[in-house]
């Protein structure tokens, strides 16, 4: 492959899972059209989930999932050590994802609930950056591959990625959506990341933040405009806490304080 | 069974490729006997069972999408399914067809994945997808317009390929307008010939003979090949209602797996691709069934290579059952595919055919309509068992027929892979 006439190496990827669905791998599997201009633009080094050939001489670590055991934190830092550049895939790894709607719960009940008294070894849900740094973060659950591949070229060309901090609602009306707000659906797109082409408002389901939140969004009045549209404060923080995207943010209601109230 | 081989033996698969998720295959033989041989699954438990709770029934299929990348659109019609159940909620039939015609796309996007990009590497002879791009470009460009196409009619039905958004409790947010309707039809059309040349080639690829006799379970089919809800059966002649389906799983634990798993008649039993067909076969469209036949793929099969084959007769019914639904849904008025949802307390079920087999959630609500208790038994979780079963049968055989360690290990790959196992699903 060339760039400008001149000859670009091959970066040396490998792709890896821990806490989660694998849907962000897949993604990358998942289009076609463009998959072998992607295999022929990377070198792909370790890939489990498509290939028994695993080496370890990788430059380049994409990671999907939440962290939640004790050998995943030893398995991400020896990814991190042998990286140069290593990039959180998804809103599991960015964010922590739907796996925090455990953390409500303390650990022992949550494994005793679903496992009763047969013994299980599990801990608390993290992000990967709360493990070791993190030098990319790749929003959304899933992934989109296009993006994706935004992404790979960038790294490519050693060009830094900027992804988009507008919210939502701006690819929302450049895709000439009606409001979902408007027709009744509850949606943060107000205060939530773009750079999603807006898929969800598009399927007539309101945003709820897989790509975490907005630079400068104006949370209190998002909730006064949901509040006013006839939200709960239930519905509003079971929407807000499903990916964990706005955990800590003061005027977001919790689904703890939504119940007490 | 007594080994002839001399040299002790000695295999550590560990996290084995091209399957999703996380599992070990362990294999030792010394002095001809067969001193270990375990399919460990290590796999990181999620605690889905545990997340729903406290949460309103409405978000049941949103949340049960995140258990599986691949089967996210069966997670969210069992989980759709059996909230509708619970609240006593009879969905419109537009919905009911759209749904069907996702849950086809999902099934043959699933298929084609596992035949060509997971399976095929090892009828090659290769580790991988990738240097089949340079060696076999056809093979490559068939999987690319099929899949293609599939991801197409995901998106089309679903919203998107993985976590799908327009399936709701009630029905779903939209349905395709007609014009996206023709156009898929057309496109549908398209990829028949390709369909057929994908079969003409993998029937060229050799599958191991292996067989042991296996109880299978699935859905009941009564006037169609079933995917969405219903009875259940067992080919050991065990029929139990959707509600009962606890019944039929019996979950239980051991200390080398994450995940759960199952047990009916027998020590062991398979659900999937050749499960339904073992079942169901009759009620395959008539393309299908002659592919079968052509494919000398014969109910009852108890040779678990041939789920490969059976998710390849199962392309060609949906290919040609979706080609029926598309042209009626042209004909029919599509304006009504969502009902209001009042929460109240129950308890429903939800059972459906994911690719790999069947899979059930349960949900029991308050008057709030919010989740008190939530359960779901995976596909995989009901195969981990059998695989252990079929390895332990498998590998004194491959070792008496004087095979070699690397052979082996492939063969005893092989045999996972067949299942297709979706393993983080298995240990949500």
């Amino acid at each position: 492959m060339k760039y400008l006439g001149i000859p670009i190496e091959k970066p040396k990827v490998g792709f890896f899972g821990l806490t989660g669905c694998e849907g962000c791998q897949l993604q990358i599997a998942n289009k076609e059209e463009t998959l072998g201009d992607l295999l022929g633009a990377i070198d792909v080094r370790n890939f489990r989930l498509i290939s028994s050939d695993k080496q370890d001489d990788y430059d380049i670590a994409f990671v999907e999932g939440s962290v939640t055991r004790e050998d995943e934190v030893v398995r991400l830092k020896r990814i991190r050590a042998q990286a140069k550049i290593l990039v959180a895939m998804g809103a599991c790894a960015c964010l922590g994802g739907v796996h925090n709607l455990r953390s409500r719960f303390p650990l022992e009940e949550t494994v005793q609930a679903v496992y009763g008294e047969h013994p299980i070894t599990s801990g608390p849900v993290r992000k990967v950056s709360d493990v070791v740094a993190v030098d990319v973060e790749l929003p959304g659950c899933p992934i989109s591959k296009p993006e994706f591949e935004w992404l790979v070229r960038r790294l490519i060309l050693g060009i830094e990625p900027k992804f988009p901090q507008y919210p939502v609602c701006m690819e929302c009306k450049q895709r000439l959506n009606s409001c979902v707000l408007d027709m009744g659906t509850l949606c943060m797109g107000p205060v939530t990341r773009g750079g999603c082409n807006a898929v969800c408002p598009r399927n007539r389901f309101g945003c709820w933040g897989c790509r975490g939140p907005a630079e400068e969004a104006n949370f209190t009045s998002l909730v006064k405009i949901l509040r006013d549209h006839g939200f709960s404060e239930r519905e509003i923080a079971e929407r807000a806490s499903f990916f964990s995207a706005f955990n800590g943010i003061e005027a977001i209601p919790t689904l703890e304080k939504a119940d007490s109230a | 069974m007594k080994v002839k081989v001399e040299e002790p033996i000695h295999i550590e698969v560990e996290h084995i490729a091209r399957v999703e998720g996380h599992g070990n295959i362990h294999i030792g033989i010394e002095d001809g006997q067969l001193t270990e041989c375990t399919w460990e699954v290590v796999e990181t438990p999620r605690f889905f069972e545990a997340m729903f709770r406290g949460l309103s029934i409405e978000m049941a299929p949103l949340l049960a999408a995140r258990i599986c990348g691949i089967c996210s659109i069966s997670h969210a019609l069992a989980s759709a399914r059996a909230a509708e159940r619970a609240l006593q909620l009879e969905i419109p039939p537009v919905a009911q067809q759209v749904r069907l015609l996702a849950k086809h796309a999902e099934t043959l996007q699933s298929h084609v994945l596992h035949l060509f990009f997971l399976v095929a590497p090892d009828l090659l002879d290769v580790d991988s997808v990738i240097p089949v791009l340079g060696t076999h470009p056809d093979v490559i460009q068939m999987a690319t317009k099929l899949k293609g196409f599939a991801n197409q009619a995901s998106d089309l039905f679903a919203g998107r390929t993985s976590h799908p958004m327009v399936i709701q409790v009630g029905g779903m947010t939209k349905v395709p307008r007609k014009s996206q309707l023709s156009h898929l039809y057309k496109d549908l059309n398209k990829i028949i010939p390709t369909l057929w040349s994908a079969k003409d080639l993998l029937k060229t690829l050799p599958l191991p003979n292996f067989e042991r006799e296996t109880e299978f379970v699935s859905l009941h089919g009564e006037s169609h090949y079933p995917f969405i809800g219903g009875d259940l059966i067992s080919s050991d002649g065990i029929h139990e209602s959707e509600d009962d389906y606890r019944d039929m799983t019996n979950e239980y634990m051991v200390e080398t797996s994450t995940s759960k798993l199952c047990r009916l008649s027998r020590d062991s039993f398979a659900v999937g691709a050749l499960a339904r067909f073992n079942n169901n076969a009759q009620w395959l469209h008539p393309v299908a069934q002659a592919v079968a036949q052509e494919l000398e793929l014969t109910q009852p099969s108890h040779n678990p290579y041939h789920h490969n084959l059976a998710q390849l007769v199962e392309c060609f019914h949906i290919v040609y059952e979706s080609e029926e639904m598309i042209a009626t849904l042209l004909d029919s008025d599509l304006t009504d595919y969502r009902i209001p949802v009042q929460p109240r307390a129950g308890f429903g079920v939800g059972a459906i055919e994911a690719p790999r087999g069947i899979l059930y959630h349960s949900f029991e609500t308050n008057d709030n309509g919010i989740i008190v208790r939530s359960d779901c038994v995976i596909p995989t979780g009901q195969n981990h068992a059998n695989i252990q079963h079929d390895l332990l049968a498998l590998v004194p055989t491959l070792a008496a027929a004087g095979l070699d360690e690397t052979t082996i290990s492939k063969r005893a790959q092989m045999l996972v892979r067949a299942y297709d196992p979706c393993i983080s699903c298995s240990v949500h």
